[in-house]
């Protein structure tokens, strides 16, 4: 796993304490909103995030760029590269 | 015979335009919204379009509307889903004791989990006093839940002034708006609350329908696991009819709300006026700050469930103490908490008025009412006083 501090997104959503499949179905609606080259933010305390998410970047061709962890949630962030 | 349905807080008739609306929903129109084909689409638009009007009803934005199947449930996933989302921060919960049950059974349940809930008590007018929040707070509180009016005695409650009490402290406050919702101006920036409960059978919307105004921003526990219905904060397939109505019925609410209470309000009057003339007979709650088409009263030595019987027999319907505890036959402990006397307590009375009822049906009940009380009254032992320690010379309400 990829981890990365002081990020600053361009977006934040926070889907914490939502369960699967959340956590796709905000990051496709977000991803859309989002320009080339932003940078998205998730916050989710979902475990299944931690393999989906990276998963979903590589799929999309999207970038994942890491992950924080604090005491009650994961953030991801994912910079927009698909149009 | 005449019948004369003064019940509206058990519940309303549904509105027959409600009822219009919804009828697609019941018949042809039966998709799941979740499907991606039209059948979906439409029912999806149609909730869509239902949480709009509920959203313009209590001044929301309509993504902080979350449908639920009851206002029980709506109080329920507010109080679960808010101590289990911040019992990192702290586990000490504030409630009236003139809650609802699914509001104090939620805050009986968490107790048993691990948090503590301190139950307010409330004035002899069966008011929350701002200041008594203040200092039942601690640095472990999280959460306040207060309810806009007690269908029992129909008080209208200072949420506004327990919202800037919670504030000073940034605590999380909820209230339950089943009884005021589509029947007195209820607006969530106004109020200032975080969440919010409804339901839709209290504005003539049809029963199963219910919602939660959450606060943009605010996390949440759901209360049911599943699909990802309402933004996956409360799975299950949505009662797509149900929830159209409610959104009709809202969309009514909130243009006839004015005339609505216009109407109602010197109807309730009336009986207050009439039956204060009455020997023995005493108003609960706030005479003025009450609910529009609200009366309740205690009256002494007279069982409530004897009056509700026989003023059943004449065609008017009623209840005694909390419309759904009327069956438990016990004191009602919200108006124990205002301090009535355990045996007054025992005759007390609700009329709920709706816009069905007309100043006959009301002309009605105060020709009835009294010739009802003077019956039990005759046949009642305690007639001359309660001959025990409970004496009705005690009655300060």
């Amino acid at each position: 796993m990829k981890f990365i501090e002081n990020v600053k997104p361009d977006v934040t959503t926070d889907i914490v304490y939502m369960m699967c499949p959340m956590h796709l179905l905000k990051l496709q609606e977000q991803i859309k909103e989002l320009e080339q080259g932003q940078i998205l933010e998730i916050m989710t305390d979902y475990d299944g995030a931690l393999e989906d998410i990276p998963a979903w970047c590589e799929k999309t061709g999207n970038e994942f760029l890491g992950m924080e962890e604090t005491e009650d949630f994961y953030k991801f962030y994912i910079k927009k590269l698909t149009r | 015979m005449k019948k004369c349905y003064f019940d509206h807080v058990a519940t309303n008739p549904l509105h027959p335009d409600a009822l219009e609306a919804m009828m697609p929903y019941l018949k042809e129109e039966f998709g799941n919204p979740l499907s991606i084909y039209e059948y979906g689409t439409r029912a999806k638009k149609a909730i869509e379009d239902a949480r709009e009007q509920v959203a313009a009803l209590v001044n929301s934005k309509p993504a902080e509307i979350i449908f639920t199947a009851s206002g029980a449930e709506a109080n329920n996933f507010a109080l679960r889903g808010i101590a289990l989302a911040k019992q990192n921060e702290g586990k000490h919960i504030l409630v009236s004791r003139m809650e609802h049950h699914s509001i104090l059974n939620s805050a009986r349940f968490l107790e048993k989990s691990g948090f503590v809930v301190t139950y307010l008590s409330v004035d002899n007018k069966g008011n929350v006093d701002p200041e008594a929040v203040r200092k039942a707070i601690t640095k472990e509180t999280i959460l306040i839940s207060v309810t806009h009016a007690s269908s029992e005695v129909g008080t209208i409650e200072p949420i506004k002034e327990i919202v800037k009490v919670a504030k000073e402290h940034n605590i999380i406050v909820h209230t339950d708006a089943v009884a005021t919702t589509g029947n007195i101006p209820v607006d969530v920036k106004d109020l200032g609350v975080d969440l919010l409960s409804m339901a839709a059978h209290q504005f003539y919307g049809p029963k199963g329908a219910g919602a939660l105004y959450i606060r943009q921003g605010l996390r949440i526990v759901p209360l049911i696991y599943g699909g990802i219905q309402e933004t996956g904060r409360r799975a299950g397939t949505e009662n797509v009819p149900a929830i159209v109505g409610m959104g009709k019925a809202a969309e009514l609410a909130k243009k006839e709300l004015q005339d609505r209470m216009a109407y109602l309000r010197p109807l309730r009057d009336r009986i207050i006026d009439t039956m204060a003339g009455v020997k023995n007979v005493f108003l609960t709650g706030d005479r003025d700050n009450r609910l529009p088409g609200h009366v309740s009263f205690c009256v002494e030595f007279i069982e409530g469930e004897a009056m509700l019987l026989l003023l059943a027999a004449k065609g008017i319907f009623s209840a005694s103490g909390s419309a759904c505890s009327s069956k438990a036959l016990k004191a009602s402990p919200v108006l124990l908490s205002m301090g009535v006397p355990a045996g007054l307590a025992q005759g007390s009375l609700v009329f709920s008025l709706g816009s069905g009822n007309t100043p006959e049906d009301v002309d009605y009940l105060l020709e009835e009412f009294p010739a009802v009380i003077k019956r039990l009254r005759d046949m009642s032992p305690f007639a001359q006083g309660w001959g025990d320690s409970d004496k009705a010379g005690e009655c300060k309400i």
